[in-house]
């Protein structure tokens, strides 16, 4: 560093970034104190992404420019941003699966021995003396696809401080984390920003703000609504900042009436797409008038799980049973017949055909059934659009052409609704829901809380499985902790504590309270 | 990526511009593709100097019969282009049809070879049916392509096996078997067999005389049935809507309970029944004996072409099949008025180039979009300064 430096590590003035039909960044000021943490907070679709991505030399802005430590840098590519010494931790790790975190933090900057050869014990002696001095405790032989998510990212912080970077910049960190290595990495940050670093830290979680950062700069819709010290404000002050509005954080609901046993599953295992087995021998009851949530990690047989139930993966061992009926072979079809609803995952590929009008989507459990059905073969269309304007109605969906707005043109979460109001629809004895929440902006994931409460209060049995533990905790009166595609415990959700859900998550067995078959 | 406000200007709206026409309709697209695939032909054609004049004449009197030059009109020229253009329609439909379900058949040769065989065989061998043994030759067509295109579909569904490499696989064994079996036909020689019986060859009717004796047939109302079926089946029935969502997106309509594989088996077994009929059109509307094939004879190769252009669509199969029989039957009439005959086949693959235009279209899109943002954030500033 020389004398020139400012105050500030990173100034970024009046940015602005336009893509197709939507502005991004709306002339926005950051600026970042050497040596603080400072987040960055908006919902989804707020421009944290892109500014950031500015930053890292990923996008050419439109207007703006950006100082570091003072002086006015043009960077046009990640490796100007290197340069500059910024470093980013991506959401997705960008790690080779075979090679080993040593092998990974070198790609691209091989140091060579004497002949030419690259030095691999010179650059695991480097690797572990920077795990030591920022207390990471990474292994710097162990093969990466054998160290656990939380290492991984690891192994991505020690990538960039290899390359000497002094500025980092961690985009949405937490999202594959369990809690206790969410813990874990606030540690590491607080280490990192006590040898020196500058953090900027791009979350849409308060509370990780409230515990780490200094200072915090909120966006909304692409504009720039302010930057906050962070210990003069609190959680619901950030919130409004964040939604533009008081935000209710607390869902209200009736305690459940649980009825009969709606959903039996016994001793399942399924087969994950690698063909390992991903959920091993799983067994759990789902009562009407209930809220079944799974809390788990993304990977540990979710998804797995959730195709099993709704046909779209045999099951290896074991058996399930809707209403009374053995389901274990049936078709798609068959289940959705026998009463099950099923909002999957991802509501781009599974949920919906984007090119397809919305009525057609929302006809597409039922078309096959009276009245869209006229006879043996022709489909009544005007019977399909009136179905499509009574859910646009009864849902609020906001689609500009009506029935005949394609799918593809409404926002995320109007494809949600129009998903969970087709599926609602066939009035479904049990609702099987994967992520219904995820990128929707928090007015949606108001009305879908709402909704799936609504349902479990008309008598249905609902089984959730959302990777956001403070969803599960919220809406779930059951909450099931799933680990490596086991059941680790089931707990009321009255009894469980965050912490206890977190061990249980990360699999451990003996901190489960109680253990219902 | 991250996004916010949406601006007014955004979503669909009447087409405002000339531009507008062609970013909102991909049948407009298709229009100003053929026009400038003309408009380059017509460059071509200056180039080695000879008159472009020719070229429109000789369209003209393919399309209308009119001769202006003579000033004569003889309706056999028409008859003579949609003779050309009834089994680049059919085979066109056959790739639509796979493509309107996801699948890319390029098998609708093989298809159309084993409907020509099956038609040849049944003319010659099946016992007499009413005095119209031609109706159960399209028939047994039909039903052949079907087979040898859903066993394709069979395949991808049940060993996933790509419908492409299966699909050109299967055009040299249909052209390999087509030869070996028409030749085991008695007092067959290299190239042919003994003439059909009368009832075999497709009627012409009142055809005949309304064309001036030209090779038109009464299959063309069999094209046109098609056209109308194709056009039924996958925008109005059951069967239809579970065919275009799995063309679509496949996963979703799996979820939705769609049998996915089903469809692939039937789809490809509707495309390779339209190739099927086309053969049979080929063989016993133009022929009066059944051919020993020597080669392809590209209906089928064409017809993807004649999908592309057409969009997949019923009624733009119809009309890109006419335009690529006009190109083929007019070269004669551009020979003889000193227009290369290549010049046709010049035209058509550059329509089939310039269909990629779509992909153009869609920069100008985003182009647009970028600059009518631009404008309502300058409009934005300027009310709040």
């Amino acid at each position: 560093m020389n004398g020139t430096e400012g105050p500030y590590a990173i100034e970024m003035v009046g940015i602005r970034k336009v893509f197709p039909g939507i502005i991004a960044n709306d002339g926005i000021d950051l600026r970042v104190r050497n040596n603080e943490i400072h987040a960055i907070l908006g919902e989804n679709g707020a421009g944290k992404s892109t500014l950031m991505s500015v930053l890292f030399g990923l996008y050419a802005p439109d207007a703006g420019i950006i100082r570091i430590h003072g002086k006015e840098a043009s960077i046009h590519d990640p490796n100007d941003a290197s340069s500059c010494g910024i470093g980013m931790v991506h959401q997705h790790f960008k790690l080779v699966r075979p090679y080993t975190v040593a092998e990974n933090i070198i790609l691209g900057l091989e140091p060579r021995n004497g002949f030419g050869e690259v030095d691999y014990r010179g650059a695991e002696r480097r690797v572990a003396e920077l795990s030591e001095r920022y207390g990471l405790s990474v292994d710097p032989k162990a093969k990466v696809e054998s160290i656990s998510v939380g290492m991984q990212q690891r192994a991505e912080i020690l990538k960039i401080l290899y390359r000497n970077a002094d500025i980092l910049i961690f985009d949405e960190p937490t999202a594959v984390l369990t809690p206790q290595e969410i813990d874990e990495l606030m540690t590491i940050l607080k280490r990192l920003r006590s040898e020196g670093k500058t953090i900027v830290l791009i979350t849409h979680k308060l509370r990780e703000i409230k515990e780490v950062a200094e200072r915090c700069t909120v966006l909304r819709r692409g504009r720039l609504i302010g930057t906050v010290e962070v210990a003069d404000t609190d959680a619901s002050a950030l919130a409004e900042m964040m939604v533009g509005r008081e935000v209710d954080f607390q869902i209200t609901k009736e305690k459940s009436q649980p009825g009969d046993i709606l959903l039996s599953v016994r001793g399942i295992s399924v087969r994950g797409s690698r063909g390992n087995i991903a959920v091993r021998n799983l067994s759990f009851d789902l009562r009407a008038g209930e809220i079944l949530g799974f809390a788990g990690v993304d990977g540990n047989g979710q998804s797995e799980l959730v195709a099993a139930l709704t046909g779209l993966r045999p099951i290896e061992t074991g058996s399930i049973e809707l209403c009374g009926k053995d389901i274990t072979r049936s078709s798609i079809k068959e289940r959705a017949d026998t009463g099950m609803g099923h909002v999957p995952e991802d509501r781009h590929r599974h949920g919906l055909v984007l090119d397809f009008r919305l009525d057609e989507n929302l006809a597409l459990r039922t078309y096959d059934r009276k009245p869209f059905l006229r006879n043996l073969f022709f489909l009544d269309f005007a019977a399909i659009a009136s179905h499509a304007r009574q859910l646009i109605e009864d849902y609020d969906i906001r689609a500009s052409q009506g029935p005949a707005t394609k799918a593809r043109s409404m926002s995320g979460g109007n494809q949600q609704k129009a998903i969970i109001a087709r599926e609602i629809d066939l009035s479904p004895k049990l609702l099987v829901i994967a992520q219904p929440t995820r990128g929707l902006d928090v007015g949606a994931i108001e009305n879908i809380h709402r909704r799936i409460i609504a349902e479990r209060d008309k008598g249905r049995a609902i089984l959730l499985i959302s990777f956001e533990l403070d969803e599960v905790m919220a809406l779930c009166d059951r909450i099931a902790a799933i680990s490596k595609g086991e059941i680790v415990g089931i707990v009321e959700a009255g009894e469980a504590d965050e912490k206890m859900i977190g061990q249980m998550m990360a699999g451990h067995h003996s901190l489960s309270k109680k253990e219902t078959p | 990526m991250t996004g916010t406000s949406r601006l007014p200007t955004e979503g669909p709206a009447m087409p405002r511009t000339f531009l507008d026409a062609f970013i909102n309709s991909n049948g407009a697209l298709s229009i100003l593709v053929v026009l400038l695939g003309f408009a380059c032909g017509t460059l071509i054609i200056m180039a080695v100097g000879r008159n472009p004049a020719g070229l429109y004449l000789a369209l003209l009197q393919t399309l209308t019969g009119f001769n202006a030059t003579t000033g004569v009109w003889n309706a056999r020229y028409v008859g003579e282009w949609l003779t050309a253009a009834m089994p680049l329609i059919l085979c066109g439909m056959s790739m639509g049809f796979a493509a309107r379900t996801g699948l890319f058949n390029i098998g609708a040769e093989g298809q159309y070879i084993v409907g020509l065989t099956a038609a040849q065989f049944v003319a010659l061998y099946a016992p007499p049916f009413f005095g119209a043994e031609w109706v159960v030759c399209l028939l047994a067509a039909a039903a052949a392509g079907a087979f040898w295109g859903g066993l394709v579909g069979w395949l991808r569904a049940r060993f996933s096996v790509s419908e492409v490499v299966a699909t050109i696989m299967l055009n040299y064994i249909a052209f390999f078997l087509s030869r070996y079996l028409t030749r085991l036909i008695p007092d067959a020689n290299t190239y042919r067999t003994p003439n059909f019986p009368g009832a075999a060859i497709i009627p012409r009717w009142f055809i005949d005389d309304l064309t001036n004796h030209s090779r038109l047939s009464a299959g063309i109302f069999v094209v046109l049935a098609c056209v109308i079926l194709y056009w039924l089946v996958l925008e109005r029935t059951k069967l239809g809507f579970e065919l275009r969502a799995t063309g679509l997106n496949r996963t979703a309509a799996g979820y939705a309970g769609i049998g996915v594989n089903r469809c692939f088996t039937t789809s490809m077994g509707i495309a390779g029944a339209f190739a099927g009929l086309a053969g049979a059109i080929v063989a016993l509307g133009s022929f009066s004996y059944g051919r020993v094939i020597g080669g392809y004879d590209n209906y089928g190769f064409n017809g993807i072409a004649v999908a592309l252009v057409g969009n997949s669509t019923a009624g733009g199969t119809l009309l890109s099949g006419l335009l690529f029989g006009m190109l083929s039957s007019a070269q004669p009439l551009m020979q003889s008025r000193q227009i290369p005959k290549e010049i046709a086949w010049i035209i058509s693959g550059l329509v089939v180039v310039l269909v990629s235009l779509r992909a153009g279209i869609r920069l100008v899109i985003a182009w647009r979009a970028k600059v009518a943002a631009a404008r309502s954030l300058a409009e934005r500033e300027a009310a709040g300064a």
